[in-house]
């Protein structure tokens, strides 16, 4: 199979997420996944949705149109992007009045979609089209010991029409199998598959925030060394917003966000700097201490 | 009338069992039907009102003032103004749990989507809304690049990223309209 994939970086991921498009261009590149990257993409047309759904569906064609003249299908790193464009390719084959109704407004910028154009998170890639087997390959340094909680967030899997059976939505397992392959012990809990509440920041900012701090409060419990996520939403919520969350609600949380694909880099040996964690709000210093990472693991 | 529709009544004449009452002159029969042409809102009569939906519903646990089995019960009742004046229908995380276990297959997060389409024709948005349609009619991003960026992204190793003009406006002309200044219809 060909593994190369045009590259969406969506809007948050380039100024916000670095860290987690270094660990996937790092891991693509040890996996031979080829990312190609369009100067043409633009957002996704996820936050567009609660305004005007077909001028959401409108700004998603766009994208897919701009990868289907490479001919490339798409790989994404935020589960917002990849719900929307999904819907959107989705929907687009199932409904053909919405691809006509798109296709005139793709008209007034000189584009037509065909479609179908394909899309998958990477994470998504890493799972089907490298597997557990073709990863454990590659693992070098086992996270012996480390005890992660998996967040699926919303998007990853739901809604789970448009994904064509990828996952469990209500017993997911995925991050849950990567985290074991990088030698570390998926911790299960209760609040799984709660969302992250980033959505509800532009409404109403206290309740994003006790969505995301309940969350973190059980992990606190159970004593987690990180929640490991694959969306930049639900990372930046997480990590950039845990200080505000413990001034709300006077709490000490101290839980570092990972990337998946960061824990899955650390296991296959990438170093700190190839990872990005010194971008992190809440410092990862400790816990890579205990894996002879960073520079004060002296012994 | 606007926002007030009720202005002939006294302030603080209403006891608060009163204030839970629905009075049937205020209902519009029409409202559901409108809400059903709506894209997302197609399969609302469809909830026999279970519940399920409220029950999993992670912003409902932190606020009631958001209840998705509320909301869908005021669309079918034909509550316009309170459903489409009121903030709470922007509250909808969109996570999707409801929509994957109603068990009438009633698309809820869609259905959330096209009251919050309803809501943004009638100036019911947050401010949020306004800032983001404008960014990206003229930039194409929610997070514009700029020079100080791309160094940023050149230190940790990335490829600097094309800040050509990527306007999406042609694409959003109706949005941008209905931002617009309100002549005062709906």
């Amino acid at each position: 199979m060909n593994k190369r994939y045009a590259l969406f970086l969506g809007c948050t991921i380039p100024a916000r997420a670095r860290s987690y498009e270094m660990s996937v261009r790092a891991l693509a590149s040890r996996l031979g996944i080829e990312l190609v990257d369009l100067d043409d993409f633009t957002c996704c047309g996820f936050p567009m949705a609660a305004a005007h759904y077909w001028v959401s569906q409108a700004l998603a064609a766009r994208n897919l149109t701009i990868a289907e003249k490479r001919g490339l299908d798409i790989c994404t790193l935020c589960s917002s992007c990849t719900s929307s464009l999904t819907e959107a390719s989705h929907f687009l084959e199932e409904r053909p009045h919405e691809k006509r109704e798109i296709n005139q407004r793709l008209a007034k910028v000189g584009m037509e979609y065909r479609g179908p154009v394909k899309v998958k998170h990477f994470v998504r890639i890493l799972w089907e089209e490298i597997g557990v087997e073709g990863l454990r390959e590659n693992v070098v340094r086992p996270l012996k010991g480390l005890r992660l909680a998996a967040h699926y967030g919303c998007h990853f899997l739901k809604p789970s029409e448009v994904y064509g059976g990828f996952d469990s939505v209500e017993d997911p397992k995925v991050i849950d199998e990567l985290i074991r392959v990088a030698g570390a012990d998926p911790v299960d809990y209760s609040l799984k598959k709660q969302c992250c509440g980033g959505s509800v920041l532009v409404a109403d900012e206290r309740t994003a925030l006790a969505i995301a701090a309940d969350k973190l409060s059980e992990l606190k419990a159970l004593d987690v060394d990180a929640v490991v996520v694959v969306c930049p939403f639900c990372g930046v919520m997480f990590d950039s917003q845990q200080k505000k969350m413990e001034k709300t609600f006077e709490q000490t949380y101290e839980i570092p966000v990972l990337y998946l694909t960061q824990v899955l880099g650390l296991a296959m040996g990438m170093g700190e700097k190839e990872l990005g964690f010194s971008m992190h709000a809440v410092k990862v210093k400790a816990l890579l201490e205990r894996l002879g990472e960073g520079g004060e693991a002296k012994g | 009338m606007t926002a007030d529709g009720d202005m002939e009544m006294e302030e603080g004449a209403m006891s608060r069992e009163e204030e839970k009452i629905v009075e049937e002159e205020t209902l519009d029969p029409l409202f559901a039907q409108e809400v059903a042409r709506e894209p997302g809102g197609e399969g609302i009569r469809a909830c026999f009102a279970c519940g399920t939906c409220t029950a999993g519903c992670p912003v409902r646990r932190f606020n009631e003032k958001f209840n998705p089995r509320r909301v869908i019960r005021m669309v079918l009742l034909g509550m316009r103004d309170e459903v489409l004046r009121d903030p709470f229908v922007w509250m909808c995380a969109t996570c999707f749990t409801c929509q994957e276990r109603c068990p009438q297959g009633v698309r809820i997060s869609d259905l959330m989507r096209a009251l919050k389409n309803m809501a943004l024709r009638r100036g019911n948005l947050p401010e949020g809304i306004v800032v983001q349609s404008k960014l990206l009619s003229e930039k194409g991003t929610l997070y514009p690049l700029d020079e100080f960026d791309n160094k940023k992204r050149q230190k940790a190793g990335l490829p600097p990223l094309e800040q050509g003009e990527k306007s999406l406006a042609p694409l959003m002309e109706e949005l941008l309209e209905a931002l617009g200044p309100k002549d005062g219809k709906d």
